[in-house]
């Protein structure tokens, strides 16, 4: 048979087409479940991994419940909305006007102490960047950041999920009195004494600044939030304390 | 008409000659793309020569099988189809089963498509030997491609970050308290360049079949 007539050329490469075509795709559903469930099982091990709970990823999903007590779906103004936080979207929300924007928001409870969750996204220097930033009661201070990427340079960008880069997030703080600061990765080092930023990655420049961005404008969202639920925390806090004063007088009249 | 035996002396030389001699990287100068972005450290550049290793072994087969049948004014399509869906095959497959491997894996599968080892081969060997001779000739070249990759990594890795597949090498061996610093130049892409050329240059000068004499 001549393998070179136009005739046997158009037929073979619509054979192959075909039959590539219906390999991929039996390939991809039927493999999809597997793969959705490790997406999912992913994203609650880095919620947990966020308030410092790292465990394997086959856990993650009997301990996701001990430790998230709460999860909010919130709207621009900051009021509660109907829907399930761990299924929003981000990378669809953030296409979305900002007042459309459904923000999610996750509560956990480790060893006796509150932490916000916040999810967040951006963009990176070859594609989108994502991870979790946790607040402690107060809402200032950091509890624990993580990230994670999709296609940043290995060795470079892509060490954004590691602990040196991610640890550090730890302690700082975002407000500076009523004013938001944020947390900005810093190149060439932020110094220890640097309340509101962290040491950038050599070679990593524009995935640290994604990281700037992206952490300033989900904070920006959840600003209202904040606000509204702030004036509560400070009346717990009085409260305890009062408490507290109660007992050492308690034990002084003792 | 005797018929060799795929293991006979003949053959081996398919497995032996791309690690030295006709080294995919440093003598054909082929995949040098690949070479430069991702051997940053040992770990993603072990895990790129293996997928190749998968990759062109099985793409040769199968080009082999069909090499009398590939309409030869199209059979560069064809080529670039089958190593498209090997390559997505595999990665479906891993990130069903291997996650972690998978993520590691991600940003190569592009490069893996591009990497003109594997369309080189296909059109030179594949294309005019049995499957057997095919499947030798893909192995040996993904580990002539893996070892340049490895040693580059190697040392990128080692003098750039101080580590060796992440573990802090010179930092348990005490060298930074004798004053030493880390180079951050080796993690630039340059150095890989450069690192490529001080391997070619070695290996020329080691190896009499390279020298041209003029």
């Amino acid at each position: 048979m001549d393998v070179n007539k136009n005739s046997y050329t158009f037929g073979f490469a619509a054979v192959m087409v075909v039959v590539v075509a219906a390999l991929l795709s039996v390939a991809a559903i039927s493999l999809k479940p597997f793969q959705s469930r490790n997406i999912l099982l992913e994203k609650k091990q880095n919620i947990l991994s966020s308030v410092g709970i790292n465990i394997d990823r086959d856990a993650a999903d009997i301990q996701y419940p001990v430790f998230v007590k709460q999860e909010l779906v919130l709207n621009y103004k900051g009021e509660e909305i109907d829907g399930v936080a761990f299924d929003v979207d981000l990378q669809k929300e953030l296409k979305k006007d900002k007042k459309l924007q459904s923000l999610p928001l996750f509560i956990s409870e480790v060893e006796g102490k509150t932490q916000y969750i916040i999810p967040l996204r951006g963009k990176g220097l070859w594609g989108p960047i994502w991870g979790f930033i946790s607040l402690e009661d107060d809402l200032n201070k950091v509890f624990g950041a993580v990230f994670d990427h999709k296609s940043e340079t290995p060795g470079l960008g892509a060490e954004i999920n590691q602990p040196f880069f991610e640890d550090p997030f730890s302690g700082k703080s975002i407000f500076d009195g009523e004013e938001l600061k944020s947390i900005k990765v810093v190149k060439g080092g932020a110094g220890d004494d640097n309340m509101y930023g962290v040491d950038g990655i050599s070679g990593g420049t524009i995935t640290s600044d994604g990281v700037t961005d992206m952490l300033l404008e989900r904070l920006t969202m959840y600003l209202p939030y904040f606000n509204k639920i702030k004036p509560n925390i400070e009346v717990n806090s009085v409260f305890s304390a009062m408490d507290s004063v109660v007992t050492v007088n308690d034990s002084i009249i003792n | 008409m005797s018929k060799d035996s795929l293991f006979a002396k003949k053959n081996m030389k398919l497995l032996s000659d791309p690690l030295d001699d006709n080294n995919p990287i440093t003598v054909q100068v082929l995949g040098i793309c690949s070479a430069l972005a991702i051997t940053v450290q040992l770990k993603p550049a072990v895990v790129m020569a293996l997928s190749v290793l998968v990759v062109l072994s099985v793409a040769n087969v199968i080009v082999s099988l069909m090499r009398n049948m590939i309409p030869s004014r199209i059979r560069i399509i064809v080529f670039l189809v089958v190593i498209a869906a090997l390559v997505i095959l595999v990665d479906q497959v891993l990130k069903a089963f291997v996650y972690d491997v998978s993520k590691e894996l991600s940003v190569f599968v592009g490069l893996i498509i591009t990497n003109c080892i594997i369309c080189g081969r296909l059109e030179a060997f594949a294309m005019a030997n049995p499957p057997g001779k095919a499947f030798l000739d893909g192995l040996g070249n993904s580990f002539g491609y893996g070892i340049i990759l490895i040693i580059v990594a190697f040392f990128r890795e080692l003098l750039g970050a101080g580590t060796l597949y992440g573990y802090p090498v010179l930092e348990k061996l005490g060298v930074y308290d004798l004053g030493y610093e880390n180079n951050g130049m080796m993690i630039l892409p340059p150095m890989a360049l450069v690192t490529v050329g001080v391997l070619i240059w070695w290996q020329r000068a080691r190896n009499e079949k390279l020298i041209e004499n003029n």
